[in-house]
């Protein structure tokens, strides 16, 4: 009998009646009293010299209050990094200044050269118009490798060229794993790209910023992951306010997937121009200046070496990277294709040796950062596609090589640093080939054939690595941040339960799942718990919400300040029932001493926290609040097998995805309906990827796919009804939910297992076709069966 | 958007006065130009809204057997209301999604003639007339290039009158971004000759593929098409699919379109 209630319920999110019934607050519906509207004058070139900036005469325009540019910036702090990666040779990576505004040079098109604050956002737009710049417009530096190249246009004429950082992984492996692979009785190589990704949350961002001239406090409203942290990127290393005097309130959020944990200009403009006009100055993206302002996503271009001996064990991977950072350095851009991507690069596999080089260039593009997945679904996409051209390559099945070479004790220390604490990836595969009729698989592709269409079927597998942590390692790996989270349970008098949490939710449910969690815990019914999040007045010191942290970390401070709480009642519980405080049993919300027929209910206890008539004063003190902190001691590792099965029309290309599955170790899981949405999501972004998605710059640096009519998203039509499963979940064995996360899972693992299936397909009707880079758009797809 | 003024008027005498005026433009169900005001990139002083002019809207067939489409008539109403004509029925509801389809008109679309829209290729493979309140335009004469057409400024489409083709069926392969027409081919097979008319695919907008109708003139079937293919050079180049790319899948979806109206 499934549950209906407490962990493992699928309860219906809560917060959905306020999103389809249109009553959430997001921060577009948020206006001050006396608001200014602020308009971005942005480049329309991707590198050139500002000469000069003349806004006399927009400055006169109707409306107009001020116009800010890159000069009223001067004593202002740069947007800072969070990451500090450092090389191969021991340097610490190029970390250029970001300036608010553009100062003597703009560096992609998008980048902010002045801000127009006027009284109506029409205003503001029309003296934009009036600006007349004068910006010398040089060559751009955009392909990668030939940015990095001697003599290439540099992005960041102090940096000397645009190598951001040179880094190697593990460096003491290098020379055994090239000669390994020297060594080995067979090398696949497979050259690839990961294609730029615009994020594209259905919400573009918005920041308003206000200023109380009474009491010298700022308020900033964002469309943030993690207000926390901007609070503190931007107090503290932009514009010098102390924690004390910001807050930074993200509401509803419509959708991040990455896009959103970033700090941006925008806001630390508005929070500032604030301040300096004495009045309230908000700022909507338009759908175009998203896409060129907004992190973008992905952008490598890699070349994965695969060696096996004889018997095709993996012997060693070799992996370079050249990894976009784009025009400036985005908060957590240097650490996606390093430590979230080198470290992920063992797979499901016990290849004994890796080395993993990637080398960072910035590029007169818009800054990249991470995005659903961060560098896990590079690295599982370079290293499965790699796999299966091998297993083509030695004339074996792909799922019988992976198998073979899977890693099946646990705890296992892989050779990039990490150690996987648990895992099944047999029994994920054993059940996705179940859920998938693979033995039926030969029938279903001659009923294509028969209809004139190609089948191919795509299977892999993928890890990720979730919950980022402990602080005190990725510290040293150079994190400019902690990366525990806190909670803060207060009990009111009548024993319902407020939880203010760091881990914000915007589309993921934390205000229906926390509450399972917490009221399983003391056996009351959900309702009686409610979730407060997204507000650095309300909340203590938290990380947010990204890399599928948000249970695991989240959740265990909220599981360890509700052990507080219930250890503070039984204390209380004991004083009134008169017994010993080890007899006291806590079940569906009673006290009760084990053993007697004694009892006192949850909501009794709360009161006499405070209302303290009777009550142990001498030895707690009065009231039920509690917070913790939660650093984890590892990251938890989601594992699984996915498999994709296609039909290609050989006439035109179309690549038709027929059926998706998608077997998933997520350990323990709290509520299946979430977990499996979360996986449909992510599952629709990483085909996406792999099928439609596409940011393109042309050679100039101007954006190709500058909106929806050049940029494809995914739609419903494009995707099948998945099958999914979780059913064998190995509990994280160092949380005290036995959980790993979901939410990137989906858009991991999906790209490698519908390029596999396309290859198949193609191959099938003995075209050579090895590889083809995402997206398989149909041009593309024709053009590799024709090529 | 720039500010400008609106003018709704009720016939079509007061639209073409109204369009008189100095950077008047027309506004027929707005899908191509809202957006365009919504970018900044047109700034007419006067919008003169086509949408509340009963005498252009409505389907009715002729006495001579042709359809006759008012210009303010929506696709969703074509698609629905075009039984006799199930090719441009087809094509109708086909466009864009159930929000486009209810807002925007055959008038407009033409009008507008962007090379990727699905009317150009419909209207032309049919051997429209192109009513306006001035004259009528054959579809041979109208269409002039990427966003051109015969009509001269200040002139409304009031109505279309599509022969009914004994068979016919439009293919359609979409950009993977926009869902316009990548490739869009209609095939009308009308008493006195087939037409073939190909949207998406050129540099200068809707064309007929002449040696496809002589094909399809001695047999009209998929296989009368064998062999025959489109040079690359003067189709679209970008993005979403080479010159080759496009010049093939017309080949390709003109067959299909032949299969469909068989």
């Amino acid at each position: 009998m499934p549950k209906d209630n407490g962990i493992g319920a699928s309860l219906k999110r809560r917060e959905d009646v306020r999103f389809l019934t249109g009553t959430g607050n997001y921060t577009d519906d948020i206006s001050v009293h006396r608001q200014l509207y602020v308009h971005f004058l942005r480049s329309d070139v991707a590198n050139g010299t500002i000469n000069g900036i003349d806004t006399a005469a927009a400055s006169a325009m109707s409306g107009v209050v001020r116009i800010f540019t890159g000069a009223d910036f001067e004593g202002v702090g740069s947007i800072p990094c969070g990451w500090q990666v450092t090389d191969r040779h021991g340097e610490v990576m190029k970390e250029p200044a970001h300036p608010v505004l553009a100062q003597g040079k703009v560096r992609h098109v998008g980048d902010p050269i002045a801000a127009v604050v006027a009284n109506s956002l029409e205003e503001a737009r029309n003296a934009a118009e009036a600006i007349d710049l004068d910006i010398h417009e040089l060559p751009a530096a955009v392909d990668m490798r030939k940015a990095l190249e001697e003599g290439a246009p540099l992005v960041h004429d102090e940096l000397g060229d645009n190598l951001c950082y040179d880094w190697g992984f593990v460096e003491e492996n290098r020379e055994a794993v090239d000669e390994a692979i020297k060594n080995a009785a067979h090398v696949t190589t497979l050259e690839l790209v990961n294609n730029r990704l615009v994020a594209n949350p259905m919400e573009p961002r918005v920041a308003v910023g206000d200023f109380n001239r009474a009491t010298g406090d700022s308020t900033l409203y964002t469309t943030s992951q993690n207000p926390h942290v901007i609070r503190l990127l931007m107090g503290a290393f932009v514009l010098g306010i102390p924690e004390h005097k910001l807050r930074v309130v993200a509401p509803d959020v419509g959708g991040g997937f990455g896009t959103k944990i970033f700090h941006y200009a925008e806001e630390a403009f508005c929070t500032f121009a604030a301040k300096a006009l004495n009045r309230p100055v908000k700022w909507t993206a338009s759908r175009s200046e998203a896409f060129m302002s907004d992190a973008h996503g992905r952008d490598h271009v890699t070349k994965i070496e695969l060696a096996l001996d004889a018997d095709n064990n993996f012997v060693a991977l070799r992996t370079a990277t050249l990894a976009n950072m784009g025009a400036y350095l985005s908060t957590f851009a240097p650490s996606v294709p390093t430590w979230l991507h080198g470290t992920l690069m063992a797979g499901n596999y016990k290849t004994p040796l890796i080395y993993v080089n990637v080398k960072a260039v910035f590029t007169n593009t818009v800054p990249v950062d991470a995005y659903r997945g961060a560098g896990r679904p590079e690295a599982t996409y370079q290293l499965e596609r790699v796999v299966d051209k091998a297993a083509r390559e030695l004339g074996v099945d792909p799922v019988a090589l992976r198998r073979q070479n899977f890693i099946t004790e646990f705890p296992y220390a892989t050779p990039v640093a990490v150690e996987y604490d648990t895992g099944d990836y047999n029994a994920t595969m054993d059940t996705l080939e179940t859920m998938i009729d693979r033995d039926g698989f030969a029938a279903r592709r001659a009923a294509s054939e028969a209809k004139g269409k190609l089948r191919g079927l795509g299977i892999n597998c993928y890890i990720e690595a979730c919950g980022i942590a402990p602080s005190n390692l990725v510290g040293q790996l150079g994190a400019r941040a902690g990366l525990y989270e806190s909670a803060t349970v207060r009990v009111n008098a009548t024993g319902g339960l407020v939880v203010m949490t760091g881990s914000h939710s915007h589309g993921q449910g934390h205000e229906t799942v926390f509450p399972q969690v917490i009221a399983e815990m003391i056996g009351l019914d959900e309702s009686m718990v409610e979730i407060v999040h997204g507000d650095t007045a309300n909340s203590p010191m938290g990380m947010g919400t990204y890399g599928s942290r948000s249970l695991a970390v989240g959740g265990s401070a909220m599981v360890r300040a509700t052990e507080k709480i219930i250890n503070k009642t039984k204390k209380i519980a004991a004083h009134l029932m008169e017994a010993a405080e080890a007899d006291i049993e806590l079940k569906d919300g009673q006290f009760s001493v084990a053993g007697t027929d004694k009892s006192v209910a949850w909501g009794d206890v709360c009161l006499a926290a405070y209302v303290p008539h009777n009550y142990p004063l001498e030895d707690i003190e009065p009231g039920l609040e509690e917070t913790a902190f939660y650093d984890p001691s590892n990251f938890t590792y989601p594992a699984g097998a996915y498999s994709c099965e296609v039909e290609v029309d050989p006439e035109t290309g179309k690549v038709t995805i027929e059926s998706f599955a998608a077997a998933d170790d997520f350990g323990n899981v709290v509520n299946p309906m979430i977990v499996e949405g979360q996986v449909h999501g992510g599952l629709g972004q990483g085909i996406g990827q792999a099928l439609l998605e596409n940011c393109a710059y042309d050679e100039n640096g101007q954006l190709l796919s500058a909106s929806y009519m050049d940029y494809a998203m995914p739609r419903a039509s494009d995707l099948p009804l998945f099958k999914v499963d979780h059913s064998n979940g190995t509990p994280c064995t160092h949380n005290p939910l036995g959980v790993k996360g979901c939410g990137e899972a989906g858009a991991i693992g999906s790209p490698p297992a519908v390029v596999n299936a396309v290859v198949d397909a193609l191959q099938s009707a003995g075209k050579n076709v090895l590889h083809i880079d995402m997206p398989l758009t149909p041009a593309r797809v024709w053009d590799a069966m024709n090529g | 958007m720039y500010a400008f003024d609106l003018e709704r008027p009720a016939t079509v005498a007061d639209a073409v006065t109204a369009l008189g005026a100095d950077e008047a433009q027309a506004l027929g169900g707005g899908q191509t130009l809202i957006p365009t005001l919504k970018q900044r990139l047109a700034s007419p002083s006067v919008l003169v809204s086509l949408s509340g002019i009963a005498e252009m809207t409505g389907i009715c067939t002729r006495d001579d057997g042709s359809l006759a489409i008012g210009g303010g008539t929506t696709h969703a109403a074509v698609a629905v209301g075009a039984d006799v004509f199930p090719g441009l029925a087809g094509l109708a509801a086909g466009i864009g999604d159930p929000a486009v389809r209810n807002r925007g008109t055959v008038g407009g679309s033409l009008a507008n003639n962007d090379p990727s829209a699905c009317y150009p290729a419909g209207a032309l493979a049919s051997g429209a007339t192109i009513v306006t309140n001035a004259r009528e335009i054959p579809a041979d004469d109208y269409f002039q290039g990427l966003f051109t057409t015969a009509l001269e400024e200040g002139e409304v489409v009031t109505e279309v009158r599509f022969p009914v083709p004994e068979a016919s069926a439009y293919m359609k392969f979409e950009q993977p971004a926009s869902r316009f027409a990548l490739v869009g081919v209609f095939v009308a097979k009308h008493a006195d000759g087939v037409r073939v008319a190909v949207t998406g695919a050129s540099e200068n907008g809707v064309f007929r593929w002449s040696e496809a109708e002589a094909a399809l003139n001695d047999s009209f079937t998929a296989d009368a098409l064998n062999g025959l293919s489109l040079p690359a050079e003067g189709m679209i180049n970008d993005l979403h699919g080479s010159d080759a790319y496009r010049a093939h899948i017309t080949a390709v979806m003109t067959k299909r379109a032949v299969t469909a109206a068989c």
